[in-house]
């Protein structure tokens, strides 16, 4: 069906038309035309953030909490400079996004116009692709490739850049084609590499399924193809901070997070494993520690659908290419076809020496009496929340890793944290975002009070939309693992790691029209974030936690998986030269 | 194009070779592009270089399809043999990147350069530069009493070696195409 239609109306009907149901904007010169076509219509929501990186978290919050594409509307120059930082964070986490940034008109580029910016330019590198469409009879056709290119394959953001003039313009409305794009990425895994796999796995002793957000990404057949493999096989698993609830956390074999702040256990059957089995993760610095000294003994299998992902960084012994969920369930298929063999007596073994590792109990700690440690406030959270319709988001820092060990995630999609470039200020928007996605859930943002102070302003958006998402701010008035590192590397001296000039918080939250609540003795802490839970509106918790404590285990920067440090006696001189250059 | 017809993201009959051997010895690879002809994307291809800190040696880029809106970059890069992999994959993985081909590695290449050089000389540096451009085959495209533009076209290695031999003799200036690469056979 082809119809004439302005290019305004045209991004309103191919929105319709590839299912969006909400778009995260903010209105300028170079998009009216186009806030003129969604103030005519009824079924597309559009959420008024109060800064453009708010919009970009929070269609990456709604993104990763239904698996759909975020969708994020803005204006020209300096509402696409704003929009930066979220499409680098969407690309580091490969987050389906889909970004329209207003331009002026196609006669005024390249004269340094008003709220002229050289959008695709400057977003070229931190996005999957995108597009400057000067044609209004392109424009159906490019926003339709444009959501195909950011769903296919490994996901990311794309922008489309759309000049005022063809906004204005009439042309020809096409629907989203059934014929292909050229942009096809593989799925399958190849056959033979799978059976290798499945080789490997039936002569291994000491296998681990190390996961990432790859398995989360290729949606929940892959997350249930996961757990019924882990389950047949026995094979423990551990997970990266971007795939924690692919497979449950209270599940039998979980052993917990790995990497810089991840669990002893985890680790160290990481280090001691004769059979690696990566499953969508990408071998982070944060996982992989020092990088001739990672898992030494073992055998490597990398299975992602991103050839540039395998050998990168660790080489791969079996390299698959192919979507999560596709492998799997040939993975799956081939094991059983070939008798559902494992090395039963030795993983037995295996699972009796990683108890030992358990019993460190890396994660204990004791509570105070008359202060809040913040991971007891954690501890208090998970257990007054668990049995909740509950999605989680963090900001970046010492609350985030604490989240993810003492939180634990039982699904996929309920865990909205930015891992790869680690953004301050992610966590709040993102919860607007999943909470506009899921408006009858609970929606937590666990959050530091600096990081929480760089989106501030989207109370307003909070407020206004009666968003009801709980902001639990563990305040220990300190960037708390800038202050860690400091404490660590750089000789105690703290340099421009605490705030002066901290908010009162509930009376922040007053201003803006929500309810404020400060809990600083553990005996009420309960009742406090029950308090929380239970009122129906966005609520600013303010935590007051103490303020020097460190966020262990850590493994240093430059050191391997088995040098892990359990607590403070450890830390004396540990980071040495080589490493101190890491971050 | 060659025969060889890869689909991005193939792990097998593909210009990725995902099982290599790694050493830590710079290699020269010549890796031919296609890429969809739309605007920005040699700025994609040059900008993944720049970014991830990949040497360029030489770069050259024409439209080669004009009904398919094809355009075929040339590429001369160095690099361990891991940094060629990720090179290929990183290119691989460009929305109008269609395919990727390393010629070094895909058999046996030709590879061609046009250079044009000019030398300004009187007397007897004037005779030997001439009489050098023959040897070479280097055609005379200007000249004036006191200078010839020569141009010759070759293997970049050719061009190197006529390009020192003129410059005692008064060279100048010179401007090179960079590299263009096939595979031979068929």
């Amino acid at each position: 069906m082809t119809r004439e239609m302005t290019g305004a109306k045209m991004l309103v009907q191919a929105l319709r038309d590839q299912g969006v149901d909400t778009v995260f904007g903010y209105p300028g010169g170079a998009v009216l035309p186009i806030y003129d076509e969604i103030f005519q219509q009824n079924e597309i929501r559009h959420i008024l953030v109060r800064h453009e990186q708010g919009a970009v978290h929070a269609a990456e919050g709604y993104a990763r909490s239904t698996g759909k594409p975020g969708v994020v509307l803005v204006t020209s120059g300096p509402g696409a400079t704003n929009a930066v930082t979220g499409l680098t964070d969407a690309l580091m986490d490969s987050i389906p996004i889909v970004v329209f940034t207003g331009q002026v008109p196609t006669f005024m580029i390249g004269s340094d116009a008003f709220q002229e910016a050289d959008t695709v330019g400057i977003t070229r590198p931190c996005t999957k692709h995108n597009w400057l469409v000067k044609d209004t009879d392109k424009l159906s056709t490019t926003i339709h490739e444009a959501f195909h290119v950011a769903t296919s394959g490994r996901p990311g953001p794309v922008l489309v850049d759309i000049p005022k003039d063809v906004q204005f313009a009439t042309g020809t409305y096409l629907k989203p084609s059934t014929t292909a794009s050229h942009y096809q990425p593989q799925v399958k895994g190849d056959i033979e590499e799978i059976t290798e796999l499945v080789a490997a796995m039936e002569k291994a002793k000491r296998p681990i399924f190390y996961t990432g957000g790859g398995v989360i990404n290729s949606g929940p057949a892959a997350s249930q193809l996961l757990r019924e493999l882990v389950d047949a096989t026995g094979f423990p698993i551990t997970s990266t901070l971007m795939g924690l609830g692919a497979y449950p956390a209270s599940g039998k074999n979980w052993l917990g997070m790995l990497g810089m702040h991840g669990l002893y256990e985890a680790n160290l059957a990481m280090h001691d494993c004769d059979l690696l089995i990566n499953i969508g993760a990408r071998f982070d610095d944060r996982i992989t520690g020092r990088i001739d000294a990672f898992s030494p003994k073992s055998t490597r299998a990398h299975i992602d659908i991103d050839p540039s992902s395998i050998n990168k960084v660790i080489k791969a012994d079996i390299p698959i290419v192919g979507d999560v969920a596709h492998v799997l369930e040939d993975l799956l298929k081939v094991w059983k076809s070939r008798g559902r063999k494992t090395q039963a007596e030795a993983i037995a073994k295996w699972h009796m020496k990683i108890d030992t590792w358990r019993k460190v109990d890396c994660l204990a700690f004791t509570a105070n009496e008359n202060s809040i440690k913040p991971q007891h406030a954690l501890a208090r959270l998970e257990a007054l929340t668990k049995g909740h319709d509950r999605y989680i988001c963090t900001e970046v820092g010492q609350h985030q890793m604490w989240a993810a060990q003492y939180l634990n995630f039982e699904d996929p999609n309920r865990w909205m944290t930015s891992g790869g470039l680690g953004t301050m200020g992610y966590g709040f928007p993102a919860s607007i975002g999943v909470q506009m996605a899921h408006p009858e859930s609970l929606v937590i943002n666990v959050a530091g009070e600096a990081s929480w102070l760089m989106n501030m302003q989207e109370m307003g958006t909070a407020v206004q939309y009666r968003l009801p998402v709980k902001q639990f701010i563990l305040n220990n008035e300190r960037l708390g693992m800038v202050r860690q590192w400091q404490e660590l590397l750089h000789g105690e001296r703290y340099s421009h790691s605490w705030s002066e000039a901290l908010p009162d918080f509930v009376k922040l939250a007053e201003a803006f029209g929500a309810k404020g609540i400060i809990c600083k003795d553990p005996a009420d802490l309960d009742d406090a974030i029950m308090e929380m839970i239970n009122h129906d509106g966005p609520v600013i918790f303010d935590c007051l936690v103490e303020k020097h404590e460190n966020c262990f285990p850590m493994i240093p920067s430059g050191k391997a998986h088995n040098e892990m440090l359990l607590g403070e006696a450890e830390t004396q001189g540990v980071i040495q030269a080589g490493g101190a250059v890491l971050v | 194009m060659s025969a060889l017809h890869i689909k991005k993201g193939a792990s097998k009959h593909s210009a990725y070779n995902l099982r290599p051997t790694f050493s830590d010895v710079d290699e020269r690879h010549t890796l031919a592009v296609l890429v969809e002809n739309e605007p920005g994307v040699l700025a994609r291809v040059i900008g993944l270089f720049a970014g991830r800190g990949y040497n360029i040696e030489s770069l050259t880029v024409a439209e080669v399809d004009h009904t398919g809106h094809l355009s075929r970059i040339t590429i001369v890069t160095t690099g361990t043999p891991q940094v060629i992999e990720q090179i290929k994959a990183q290119l691989g993985r460009i929305v109008p990147v269609h395919e990727v081909h390393d010629l070094t590695v895909e058999g046996a290449s030709v590879e061609r350069e046009l250079a044009m050089l000019k030398v300004v000389g009187e007397g007897d540096k004037r005779v030997e530069a001439l009489r050098l451009a023959d040897i070479f085959r280097a055609s005379v495209v200007d000249s004036t009493l006191g200078s010839f533009v020569f141009e010759i076209t070759g293997a970049p290695d050719k061009i190197d070696a006529f390009a020192d031999l003129m410059r005692p003799l008064g060279l100048v200036e010179v401007a090179r195409t960079g590299v263009a690469a096939l595979l031979r056979g068929d």
